[in-house]
């Protein structure tokens, strides 16, 4: 899966995105927030709050409870500051 | 014509909204909104030099174009322009246009502020603050989703 990161996610975690084979196990946005958390200092820290990191499914706004079930690519980023 | 642009250079309101309207007699109302860098908001902190506009690309454009949608299903309008600009903006420089055409204007006044409030919220761009001593992102603002929240 194609995971991309933005703001002040992408500088947490040192990336601007990845390709990833998720676990089967991990099935909705906010598990995979919680799986990636645990994959280093970086990671941890852009998810240490998960309430305030969006996500977006193959480029549509996903909610925490989405399920990931075929999409091929994940955004996670802050609250949006456009406009 | 429905129109959404993103891009890094500027943009020409008048030029815009006269696209819109160019060979139309239809149209009675134009409303064009233009959002500008400001560097007034450093409360007692240091001028804003700059600000930096990352986006999500592909999405930004999608997501707008999802927005003239709602807009079109809510509102008669007869065209429509948004323009969002990425990249580094100096105060002074523009960020945002919107421009909404209709027969009246009550249709053309609600759905650019309608675009503009969902916008702030859902188009996925993130504002880097740079003043002289730091670099900071710009926190989301509650009066936002507030202001968003108030159309549905």
């Amino acid at each position: 899966m194609k995971i991309l990161y933005f703001a002040w996610v992408r500088e947490r975690i040192g990336l601007a995105g990845e390709e990833i084979a998720v676990p089967e196990t991990v099935r909705t946005v906010a598990e995979l927030a919680g799986w990636l958390a645990a994959r280093g200092e970086g990671y941890a820290r852009a998810f240490e709050n998960p309430r305030v990191v969006r996500a977006a499914l193959d480029r549509r706004h996903a909610k925490p409870d989405t399920a990931l079930a075929g999409a091929s690519e994940i955004a996670f980023f802050p609250p949006m500051t456009g406009g | 014509m429905f129109t959404v642009r993103i891009q890094s250079g500027d943009f020409d309101a008048a030029a815009e909204a006269a696209r819109l309207t160019q060979g139309r007699t239809d149209i009675g109302a134009v409303v064009t909104f233009a959002g500008l860098c400001r560097d007034d908001d450093a409360a007692g902190g240091a001028p804003l030099v700059a600000l930096t506009l990352e986006h999500y690309p592909g999405m930004a454009e999608e997501e707008i174009t999802r927005l003239v949608g709602e807009a079109r299903a809510r509102w008669p309008l007869l065209g429509a322009t948004v323009i969002h600009r990425y990249g580094r903006i100096v105060p002074g420089d523009n960020i945002v246009l919107v421009v909404t055409a209709s027969p009246h204007r009550g249709a053309a006044f609600a759905a650019a502020e309608f675009l503009m409030d969902w916008l702030k919220t859902r188009a996925p761009f993130w504002k880097l603050e740079e003043r002289e001593d730091t670099n900071d992102w710009v926190a989301a603002k509650d009066s936002d989703d507030e202001a968003a929240g108030r159309w549905e």
